[in-house]
C-alpha cells in the first residue's frame, strides 16, 4: 500500500504537485493518469524518495522509504526506459542492484528469463532496442519480488506485443495480491489494464475511482447506421421512440440503441441498411475532458466542478457533445491515428 | 543497509565498465612508459647537465616524471567512476537500491579509491625501478633515506587525485563538466600557477602540487616549499576531504 498526504512539490514558483492526497491500494492495478506534465513522474520520484517533497508525506506500507530496508524487497519501479550505463551487461546490471539488497544472484536469471531477455543477458545495453529497454527496467523492478510495484509510462516504445506482453503482467501481478501503480498518459491504456483510477492535472487530484465506475460515468455506447433511403429511417426509428441524430456525413447515431432490434426492425420494413455497428464512445474524450477542465480551472482561476472522485460537472458539454455532431470522420481519424488500442470497439470496452 | 552489500555491488559495478580497465590501465601506462623515457635521456644528458643541477639530482623524482600525463587517466577513471551514474540515468536506480545516500557515495568512492590505490602503488614501484635501472649509476636504492616514502607516496598521490576527481564529480554531475574543468586545471593551469612568481605561493598549496612533494627525495636548489612531503600530503588530502564532503553534502541535499 502507498499512502499519499497532501503532497506538494513546488519548482520556483511552479507548483508541480500539488497537495495529493491518495492511497494505492494492494490487489488492484491501479492505473494513475494525466496528461504530459501533469506531475505524475514528480510524483513517482517522490514515492521513491528520489525527490523530496516540499510540503506532504508518502508512505509505504507505513514506512518513509529511506527507512525500508532492502527496499527492493518492498517496493520495485520502472522509472525511465534504459537509464542502464550502456556498457554494462544486462545481468551484471541486475546483478549489482540485486547486491545492494541482498537478493541472490539466482533472482537475476530468473527475473532475465521472466522479462524474456535471458538470450542477451550477456551482452552491453547500448544495443538494446527501447523495448528490450523497457523489458530490463521492468525485470529490475521485479527483481527482489517486491509486494508493490510502479511503472511510469511501461508501454512507450513498446510494439503491440510488448504492450499485451505488460498488460497482462501487471494484472497477473495485481492478481497475486500486490499494489500496482502505473502511470499513463494514454486513458485507452488504462482502460484496459487498470481496475482502479488516479487522475491528475497541473499537479492537482481530478478523479481517485473504481475504472468501473469511471466508465459508467463517462462513457456513451451508440449506433451508427447508413442507408439508402435515411429520411425513412429517420421516421422509422423516431416512430419506435429513439432518439436519432444525423451526422453530416449522412449517418445517423442512434443514441444507447441496440444494434439488433434496430437490424430486425429495418429488416421488418423492408429497409437497406448499408451500415450497422455498436460504438462505444472514447473514454479518451471523457479524460480529455476531465484533465482540460483542471487547465482551464488554472488558466481563469473559475471553479469548473471537477471536484476529487467525481466527473465533470457538465459531461455533456462542449467536449463530446460537441465532437458527436462533428464529422465522423475527424474524430475516429485522430482517435485512430494517436492510439493504438483505443476504445473503439465494444469488446475492448470494459 | 549493510555497508559490505553495497560495497560489493559497487564493485560489481566497477568491474562491469570497460572505462575502468582503460582509464586505470592507460595510467599505468603513461606514468611507467613517459617515466621510464626521462629516465633514460636523464642518463645520456647527465654529463652537459649544469653543475648545480647535477648537485640536487633527484633520481627518484626523474623517474616519477610521467606522474603530471599518467594522472589525467586516473582523473578520468574517477570521474567516470561517478558521473556515470548520472549520464546513464542509473543514478535513479542506485538511489531506489539504496536510499542512504551517504552509504551509497562513499562505498562508491570507497571502492574506486581501493582500486586506485592498488593500481596506483603497483605503477609506482614499476616505474621507480625501471625508472632506476634505466638510470643505471645514477640511479637511487629504495633503502636510501626517503626513498621509500617518496615511491609510496607516489602511490598515495595517485589515489588522492583520484578521490579529489570523485568529489568534484559528485558535485558537478556532468562527465563532460568535470573533465572539462579538472583536466586543463590540473595539466596546465595548476603548473602555470605553481611557477609563476606572481602566483607561486598560493599556487603551491593547490591539491597536486603540494601533494606532488611526497616524491621529492631531494630539496630542489631553490629550497623548495615551506612545507615537508607529508604536510604536503596532507594539503592534498584536505582539499579531498573538501571535495568529497561537498558531493556528498550536494548529494544529500539535492532531487536525484
Amino acid at each position: 500500500m502507498i499512502e499519499l498526504e497532501g503532497l506538494t512539490k513546488r519548482y520556483g514558483d511552479k507548483l508541480a504537485v500539488d497537495g495529493l492526497t491518495f492511497t494505492v491500494r494492494p490487489g488492484v492495478v491501479t492505473g494513475f493518469l494525466g496528461p504530459n506534465g501533469a506531475g505524475k513522474s514528480t510524483t513517482m520520484r517522490m514515492m521513491l524518495g528520489l525527490d523530496r517533497p516540499t510540503a506532504g508525506d508518502v508512505r509505504i506500507d507505513g514506512k518513509h522509504y529511506a527507512q525500508l530496508r532492502d527496499p527492493l524487497t518492498s517496493i520495485g519501479a520502472l522509472l525511465e526506459a534504459k537509464a542502464v550505463h550502456g556498457g554494462r551487461s544486462a545481468y551484471n546490471h541486475l546483478l549489482c542492484l540485486a547486491q545492494s539488497n541482498g537478493i541472490p544472484s539466482r533472482r537475476v536469471d530468473q527475473v532475465l528469463e521472466t522479462v524474456g531477455l535471458s538470450a542477451v543477458a550477456r551482452k552491453r545495453s547500448k544495443g538494446f532496442s527501447l523495448g528490450m529497454g523497457q523489458r530490463l527496467g521492468i525485470a529490475a523492478a521485479l527483481l527482489g519480488d517486491p509486494r508493490i510495484l510502479m511503472f511510469d509510462e511501461p508501454v512507450n516504445g513498446l510494439d503491440p506485443e510488448g504492450i499485451h506482453w505488460i498488460r497482462t503482467l501487471m494484472q497477473r501481478l495485481a492478481a497475486e495480491g500486490r499494489t500496482v501503480f502505473v502511470s499513463s498518459h494514454l486513458m485507452s491504456e488504462m482502460a484496459l489494464t487498470a481496475g482502479h483510477l488516479v487522475v491528475i492535472g497541473q499537479g492537482k487530484l481530478l478523479a481517485d475511482t473504481s475504472m468501473s465506475a469511471f466508465i459508467a460515468e463517462n462513457s456513451r455506447s451508440y449506433v451508427t447506421l447508413r442507408s439508402p433511403e435515411p429520411e425513412r429511417l429517420r421516421d422509422l426509428l423516431h416512430g419506435a421512440g429513439m432518439t436519432v441524430v444525423p451526422r453530416a456525413d449522412g449517418a445517423l447515431e442512434v443514441d444507447g440503441g441496440d444494434a439488433a432490434v434496430i437490424g430486425e426492425l429495418a429488416a421488418a420494413n423492408g429497409l437497406a441498411l448499408h451500415e450497422l455497428s455498436p460504438r462505444q464512445a472514447s473514454l479518451e474524450e471523457a479524460f480529455m475532458q476531465l484533465t482540460a477542465g483542471a487547465v482551464e480551472y488554472h488558466a481563469h482561476s473559475e471553479a469548473r466542478g471537477t471536484a476529487p472522485g467525481g466527473a465533470p460537472a457538465q459531461p455533456g458539454g462542449d467536449g463530446w457533445g460537441a465532437g458527436r455532431q462533428a464529422p465522423g470522420g475527424g474524430r475516429g481519424k485522430r482517435r485512430r491515428g494517436k492510439h493504438r488500442n483505443d476504445v473503439t470497439d465494444p469488446d475492448q470496452g470494459a | 543497509m549493510a555497508a559490505t552489500r553495497v560495497l560489493r555491488s559497487e564493485w560489481t559495478k566497477i568491474k562491469s565498465v570497460r572505462s575502468t580497465v582503460w582509464t586505470l590501465g592507460l595510467a599505468a601506462v603513461t606514468t611507467i612508459a613517459l617515466g621510464a623515457l626521462i629516465s633514460a635521456l636523464t642518463k645520456s644528458q647527465f654529463d652537459q647537465m649544469p653543475r648545480q643541477e647535477q648537485i640536487s639530482f633527484d633520481p627518484t623524482f626523474v623517474s616519477f616524471a610521467g606522474t603530471g600525463l599518467g594522472q589525467l587517466a586516473m582523473i578520468v577513471f574517477g570521474v567516470l567512476v561517478v558521473s556515470n551514474e548520472y549520464s546513464s540515468g542509473m543514478i535513479r536506480a542506485s538511489l531506489a537500491a539504496v536510499p542512504q545516500r551517504g552509504t551509497f557515495l562513499f562505498c562508491k568512492v570507497g571502492v574506486a579509491t581501493a582500486l586506485a590505490l592498488v593500481v596506483g602503488m603497483a605503477t609506482s614501484f614499476v616505474t621507480f625501478f625501471l625508472g632506476q635501472a634505466l638510470l643505471g649509476g645514477r640511479g637511487a636504492e629504495l633503502g636510501d633515506p626517503g626513498v621509500l616514502r617518496a615511491v609510496t607516496g607516489a602511490g598515495l598521490y595517485m589515489t588522492l587525485i583520484t578521490m579529489f576527481s570523485m568529489g568534484v564529480a559528485a558535485m558537478l554531475r556532468s562527465p563532460t563538466l568535470s573533465l572539462g574543468i579538472l583536466m586543463p586545471f590540473f595539466f596546465l593551469v595548476s603548473n602555470i600557477l605553481g611557477n609563476v612568481p606572481a602566483t607561486e605561493k598560493i599556487g603551491r598549496y593547490l591539491p597536486d602540487q603540494a601533494g606532488s612533494k611526497i616524491m621529492q627525495v631531494v630539496t630542489p636548489a631553490d629550497g623548495g616549499a615551506p612545507y615537508g612531503p607529508w604536510a604536503g600530503l596532507g594539503i592534498m588530502a584536505l582539499w579531498v576531504l573538501a571535495a568529497l564532503a561537498g558531493g556528498f553534502l550536494l548529494l544529500r541535499r539535492r532531487d536525484a
